[in-house]
């Protein structure tokens, strides 16, 4: 059960070693670096030092009530990350899957509007555009 | 009081510093913003859309009416774009 923040890649495969011991049902999720426009290069995301920590590691331990996880667990990167990168990861780990699913999925909505990160998208000539929050990513908190 | 001023993403720019201290009687957040306006143009474009501004009261999410006694450290920022 651990929320982290850092500028590092992460290696999901090491992530998931020894991750949900004795549970049913482990569930991932990697949201990468989309290109929507095809113009692109990376994605810069600033976050709010200390907040930041302290509400993933809230939401996490909300879910884990929720659902019942057995374990959890919340990656997310902040600084430039390139096209086609990971920028986070949450996993999920119970007795039965829809538990497992359902963690996950409350989860990312949270992070979504809710986690201090703010992402900016850098175009390939540098030009750098702030992502507008969008209303669907508010409605989906309502179905929890 | 004394305050803890935190700025991030576009409203970071528009005042043009990541924080600042202050010394205010605010007894809200929304007293506090109206303070802050007054401080410069950037600030004011800043605040222009209270609509949009979401704040934190010591790296907790709070609403515009949020009472500040008590409080070190208040964040202001746009909607939240993680995931």
């Amino acid at each position: 059960m651990s929320a982290r923040v850092q500028a590092e890649p992460f290696d999901l495969a090491a992530e998931l070693s020894g991750f949900g011991t004795g549970a049913g049902a482990v569930v991932t999720f990697t949201g990468l670096v989309r290109d929507d426009t095809g113009l692109m290069a990376a994605l810069q995301i600033e976050h709010y030092p200390g907040m930041t920590e302290r509400a993933l590691s809230d939401y996490g331990a909300e879910a884990a009530r929720r659902f019942q996880l057995s374990d959890w667990r919340i990656i997310h990167r902040h600084g430039r990350i390139e096209v086609g990168a990971p920028i986070m990861m949450v996993a999920t780990a119970a007795r039965h899957r829809r538990a497992a699913f359902e963690g996950a999925d409350y989860l990312m909505d949270w992070l979504k509007s809710r986690a201090p990160f703010w992402k900016q998208e850098i175009a390939r000539d540098g030009s750098a555009t702030w992502v507008q929050a969008k209303n669907s990513d508010e409605d989906a908190l309502l179905r929890w | 009081m004394t305050l803890e001023i935190l700025y991030f993403a576009w409203l970071r720019e528009r005042v043009g510093q990541p924080r600042e201290t202050v010394s205010t009687d605010a007894a809200t957040v929304r007293d506090l913003v109206s303070q802050l306006v007054a401080r410069s143009d950037g600030h004011a474009a800043a605040f222009a859309d209270l609509g949009t501004l979401r704040c934190a009261v010591d790296q907790q999410l709070a609403d515009l009416d949020a009472p500040l006694a008590g409080v070190r450290e208040v964040a202001f920022f746009p909607p939240m774009t993680g995931g």
